[in-house]
């Protein structure tokens, strides 16, 4: 279970941003913060590499010794940024890429939605998110 | 198999609607072969210069939303060429059920898109009837290209000609920062 999710504009502001223990915020708010260095060194890294294929999930951006922090860049330089609590280890990359999947896909609705403005933030209507 | 056709009457209700709320043109307007998108001079075609970019306004905002939803399975692109294939191929097959068929660079940031045979250009005519009118009808294309390549991070400027129904020439200068 993600413990805070955020979803990134390309210019590096909050889109959407949302954590579960709702005391404390801004700790997670300053770990994406953070983490977003860890997401433009490997985006840039992969860029200089030559690899063939360049994937959109980036994995593991850095560890804490409570919560380790996902990262993941869509075609439109749009970056996910999950933070999973560190005892929960049932969690594996499988899953943590399907969830990264399944925000994709509620990002790609919420563009397509006539009524959003892109770079505006994005409202929620349910108050807790359902992963 | 009726879907290509949906898009298209809804385009020709689009540009027959923002058109007709034009004010009416004076005696002495006369249409010839215009460039869409930048900015169309005319004495009193005020009316219709709102019009055209209201048009690419629309194409650009539906550009934003298929280039977040096409490529969301393909892997990210590596350069400009790739982005320009991707809206050749890809972008194109979605919207038009067809590729286009050229891509030339003529120099460093600009591109010209090719198509011989214009999906909203076909049903009107072939050869050099209603050259005039051409420019309407690629003003929703050209937003449409504009928005794509900006979900994708490139800042550009498209506009389109025509030399004869139904090939048409989509320029695209991309900005340089």
């Amino acid at each position: 279970m993600a413990v805070c999710v955020a979803v990134i504009a390309k210019e590096n502001y909050p889109l959407y941003i949302r954590s579960t223990p709702t005391e404390n915020e801004l700790k997670f708010h300053y770990m994406v913060h953070t983490s977003l260095d860890v997401v433009d060194e490997k985006v840039s890294a992969m860029g200089k590499a030559l690899v063939d294929q360049r994937e959109l999930y980036l994995g593991l951006l850095y560890p804490t010794e409570d919560y380790k922090v996902y990262g993941y860049v869509t075609n439109s330089k749009v970056k996910f940024v999950m933070v999973v609590d560190s005892s929960n280890t049932a969690l594996r990359d499988n899953e943590i890429r399907s969830m990264f999947r399944k925000l994709h896909n509620s990002y790609t609705d919420v563009m397509c939605n006539p009524f959003y403005n892109p770079g505006d933030r994005i409202q929620s209507s349910r108050p807790s998110t359902p992963w | 198999m009726a879907d290509a056709v949906l898009f298209e009457f809804l385009h020709t209700e689009m540009v027959a609607e923002l058109w007709a709320q034009g004010p009416d043109p004076g005696p002495g307007v006369s249409a010839g072969p215009r460039r869409v998108g930048g900015g169309s001079e005319g004495r009193d075609e005020k009316g219709r210069k709102m019009n055209l970019s209201v048009l690419e306004g629309m194409g650009f905002r539906v550009g934003q939303a298929l280039g977040e939803r096409l490529p969301q399975e393909t892997l990210a692109f590596r350069e400009e060429l790739d982005v320009l294939r991707f809206l050749c191929r890809d972008l194109w097959v979605a919207v038009f059920q067809k590729q286009m068929d050229g891509q030339r660079t003529h120099h460093q940031g600009t591109y010209v898109l090719q198509d011989s045979s214009f999906p909203l250009l076909v049903p009107m005519a072939s050869g050099l009837q209603y050259l005039e009118e051409a420019p309407k009808f690629l003003a929703f294309t050209c937003g449409l290209l504009r928005g794509t390549l900006s979900t994708l991070g490139i800042e550009s400027s498209v506009t389109a000609s025509t030399a004869a129904l139904p090939t048409c020439k989509f320029q695209v200068v991309i900005q340089q920062p």
